[in-house]
């Protein structure tokens, strides 16, 4: 057992009550310090977000119910997160079910799905609550049985005694709600844990299977009314006129009208992005009818010019924030970016003397790369359900961040917090998206206007062409290698629209001499926003290929050439800052050569690929082993290797780095979105083109390292290094590099 | 707007419908089913199969005209107590990520395992290649669909 130091600090927080009908209600309140976000902070997010509450509920019938405070999008946070609690409180799982919780900070605390954060930011405060319950049922039933609380012993939610008594902890759970808190919380050493590390299923899984109505877009309400947004046709527009005579007419359409979002000048918080303020709103019965009468629409539309918007910096200062008004079009965005890349940018780290490593170097290997726009295409298209009314509110909907959505909302209702309630249903798919939550405000001001329940719907064509998208970018790297090979310098310059790519204290910074990274970065009117591990995504797959060239140059095996980097980096690192442990990142690196049997005879028919990277707190390689198949590349086979300290739940985890590997795939060879005059370019999946279960490999197989460290998340880290690994199959297959994604034959573009 | 009737998991639904609906607005709007989902609209995606006489049609681009006098079966329907072999198996291997595609996954799924009680991967791959899974669970799809054939030739489903 370890006595878990902190816990002294937290208890006058933990409060246990008498559920009605008998029980134990443990109510475990941290104080929460969680405030109104900041894009930075939500990328970086800062250590006391791990501070929270939580509940656990035990009937008198012997069932423990636990409460998810955190939005499931499919990470499976609705069953990782009650394990940890479970463990602790050394319940038995059969006996426990899940509820998804509301909005509560106060109660529930930060319940922000994003980061990769969800398991890394509960886990110590969810194994104080477990803990402390399992010591109140102990004191209990050492006061009912007169013995010695240090004798009472529990084993999967029975309380045992040498004497041979023993209780379920339903019959003491009352008992224990007038136990006093404890002072001091003994956590289970990791050799200790029952349910972590043990796979248990998905809690969902036989709702999901029969169609139980778990999903936003499932939410109903009698009275409710369907509205849609009829948004401008291109970034850079607004409505100008428009004529809804003909749309009147048709059955079950209640109203047609202009909503403004945001007024002017009002303040956004990091998350309140939004591509367009003045929405043409249509209100109907039905969700056909809506769809079906917006065809009627006449609208014109007109240039939306230059504008300001407002937004909340991270000291308290407001800034203004100037939205440039030309139609945008992917040829021209790829000249403005060629130009900014040859002009001076911002430096964001220096290491040595890089201009003079390059200029002493016996050869310089330099390379561009080019990632375009992405959309998040979550299953489940932005929606949410509102009714708000002069004095309170109630959301419900499917959303990422509910505690960056309610300040918003507070201030466009003029309501208080307390007025507003948010309830978060299951989400199809999140991938950064629903952390903003613009839909939300959108179906709330909608709702008060046409004074009745609504639902809120994008379409799919609304949600692809809506925005929030991965930004486009592109990097150049310069590596420097001496006459003996080795590498004595390392540049990178990366932009792009509207934000560099950049993350500078990442490998290979640390573990070379002489480094240099720099920024640039290009307003523009077309939003964008998280995308599935933001920036990495693109970094992963631009400096993996490159480190793979340079390894090549430099004549050495790409593995054995990053391992040696990260032994210097550890031996002796340059700089300060370096965000990485080199021994972990080596670790995932020589268990996937390990486990892919990497340069080892019986892998002659496959083209092998290899890339790492670390981001959101874990270390993931890849080995990608692609064939040729009807004169395709595919990835027929892959080999994972992750390090994200202790695995909660091991076949979830298993699930979710074979889904990212094959989102990676996806979106390596398909995932683009171009623009024309201000108009996307792909409208649905009928142009936008997603991996189908005939392009995923025959087998993904999957493995963790193993130690005891506290565990971190899983959701984004598999994602990035897959672009690379494929990247570098490609070539081995195709005997040509890849530079731009997506990687597809066709004439090059160049940056 | 017609008064149409429809038949859906066994239970007949007076509905009023204009008869240009398609099927998976009335199942979700006017029956008030929502285990079908809306994924595309345009036939893309399979989010929306459901079972019209046995078949799997994709609801998006169904006109509900065409399902009066059909039997329509949504996953509510395919089995009572979540028991079709298809659901056990996806159960089983805990295939799905959020879940959202998987009401339509599972009834492609059904179809070919009716017609194909022992699919190879080929198959597998052919007869589910309408089906997105954004989170890419589509591996696991595999795995299922084989394990609900060996449990379907265990115990056979009836009807
Ligand atoms: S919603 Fe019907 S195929 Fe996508
Ligand atoms: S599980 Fe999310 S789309 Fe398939």
């Amino acid at each position: 057992m370890n006595n878990d130091k902190n816990a002294l600090d937290r208890r006058s927080f933990l409060k246990a009550s008498l559920l009605s009908g008998g029980g134990l209600m443990l109510t475990v309140s941290w104080l929460s310090s969680f405030k109104s976000p900041h894009k930075a902070e939500a990328l970086n997010l800062p250590d006391q977000w791990s501070q929270l509450n939580g509940y656990i509920q035990i009937t008198s019938d012997n069932k423990i119910k636990l409460i998810c405070p955190n939005p499931e999008f499919g990470q499976n946070v609705m069953t990782s997160l009650p394990m940890i609690v479970a463990e602790e409180l050394d319940a038995d799982w059969k006996n426990v079910v899940v509820e998804m919780g509301p909005h509560d900070p106060v109660k529930l605390g930060a319940q922000f799905t994003g980061g990769s954060n969800s398991v890394r930011m509960y886990w110590k405060p969810l194994r104080e609550a477990g803990a402390a319950a399992r010591q109140m049922l102990r004191e209990a039933a050492a006061q009912t049985w007169n013995v010695p609380v240090g004798e009472v012993t529990t084993k999967a939610g029975v309380l045992l005694h040498s004497s041979g008594k023993s209780a379920k902890y339903g019959e003491m759970a009352s008992k224990a709600a007038g136990v006093p808190v404890p002072k001091e919380l003994k956590l289970k050493s990791p050799k200790e844990f029952t349910v972590v590390r043990k796979s248990k299923k998905n809690v969902e899984v036989q709702k999901i299977t029969s169609g139980k109505p778990l999903f936003g877009l499932d939410y109903t309400v009698d009275g409710m009314l369907i509205a849609m947004i009829q948004h401008p046709p291109a970034f850079g527009m607004k409505v100008k006129s428009f004529d809804a005579a003909e749309t009147l007419k048709m059955p079950g359409i209640k109203d047609v009208f202009i909503l403004k979002l945001y007024e002017d000048g009002f303040e956004q918080g990091g998350f309140d992005t939004r591509s367009f303020n003045e929405l043409l709103v249509i209100v109907g019965n039905t969700t056909w009818e809506v769809m079906n009468a917006r065809k009627k629409l006449t609208v014109s539309w007109e240039s939306a010019g230059q504008l300001k918007d407002t937004v909340a910096g991270r000291d308290g200062k407001k800034r203004e924030v100037v939205v440039p008004g030309a139609l945008e079009s992917t040829t021209t965005q790829m000249q403005q970016m060629q130009d900014y890349a040859a002009k001076p940018a911002q430096q964001l780290r220096k290491d040595g003397d890089p201009e003079t490593a390059f200029k002493n170097a016996a050869q310089v290997i330099e390379r561009t790369y080019n990632g375009p726009f992405l959309a998040h295409n979550c299953m489940e298209p932005m929606n949410f359900f509102a009714h708000v009314t002069e004095e309170k509110a109630l959301l419900a909907g499917p959303l990422q961040a509910p505690g960056w959505a309610e300040p918003t909302l507070a201030k466009l209702l003029n309501l208080p917090p307390e007025k507003i309630e948010i309830q978060m249903t299951r989400m199809g798919g999140g991938f950064g998206r629903r952390a903003y939550a613009h839909y939300l405000s959108e179906a709330a001001l909608i709702s008060r206007k046409v004074k009745a329940p609504v639902k809120l719907m994008y379409t799919r064509e609304d949600d692809m062409t809506y925005g929030i998208y991965r930004p486009m970018y592109t990097a150049t790297y310069r590596a420097a290698l001496d006459a003996n090979k080795n590498l004595i310098a390392f540049h990178v310059k990366g932009g792009g629209i509207p934000e560099h790519p950049i993350h500078a204290n990442r490998f290979p910074a640390g573990a070379v001499d002489n480094y240099l990274a720099e920024g640039w970065q290009i307003p523009s009117n077309i939003t964008i926003g998280a995308f599935r591990a933001p920036r990495s995504n693109f970094n992963a797959a631009a400096e993996q290929s490159f480190l793979d060239e340079v390894a090549e140059a430099a004549g050495k095996d790409p593995i054995e050439f990053r391992l040696a980097l990260l032994k210097r980096a550890k031996e002796n690192p340059v700089g300060k800052n370096n965000e990485y442990e080199p021994d972990r990142y080596a670790g995932v690196l020589q268990l996937v050569r390990d486990k892919s049997n990497w340069g080892k005879p019986g892998n002659e028919k496959f083209h092998r690929g290899v890339a790492a990277y670390f981001c959101h707190n874990s270390y993931a390689a890849h080995v990608v082993d692609m064939v040729s198949r009807d004169g395709q590349p595919y990835v027929e086979r892959v080999y994972s290797a992750m390090d994200c300290g202790i695995v909660i739940n091991p076949d979830a985890a298993t699930n979710m780095v074979q889904g990212a590997v094959v989102d990676g795939i996806g979106n390596s060879f398909y995932g683009e979105l171009t623009f024309k005059d201000g108009v996307p370019q792909k409208n649905n999946f009928s142009n936008y083109r997603m991996i189908r279960i005939n392009e995923v490999p025959k087998s993904i197989e999957v493995h963790f390292v193993e130690n005891d460290l506290d565990p971190t998340g899983l959701g984004e880290p598999p994602f990035p290094p897959v672009f690379g690994a494929v990247a570098n199959a490609l070539h081995k297959l195709k005997g040509k590099r890849y530079y731009n994604q997506p990687f597809r034959d066709e004439p090059e573009k160049t940056i | 707007m017609a008064k149409i009737t429809l038949n859906i998991n066994k239970k007949d639904y007076q509905l009023e419908a204009d008869p240009q609906m398609p099927l998976l607005w009335a199942i979700r709007d006017l029956a008030g089913l929502k285990g079908t989902k809306y994924g595309c609209g345009v036939a893309q995606c399979g989010a929306c199969v459901v079972h019209l006489d046995g078949e799997a049609v994709r609801s998006c681009v169904t006109k509900v005209s065409r399902a009066t006098g059909k039997k329509v079966v949504t996953i509510e329907g395919l089995s009572e107590n979540n028991s079709h072999p298809v659901q056990k198996a996806w159960q089983e291997v805990d295939v799905p990520q959020c879940g959202y595609c998987h009401s339509g996954q599972i009834m492609s799924a059904a179809v070919l395992l009716r017609e194909k009680p022992n699919p190879t991967d080929q198959d597998i791959d052919d007869a589910m290649a309408g089906n997105i899974c954004r989170c890419g669970t589509y591996l696991r799809i595999r795995e299922a669909i084989h394990k609900a054939a060996e449990m379907q030739q265990k115990a056979p489903v009836k009807g």
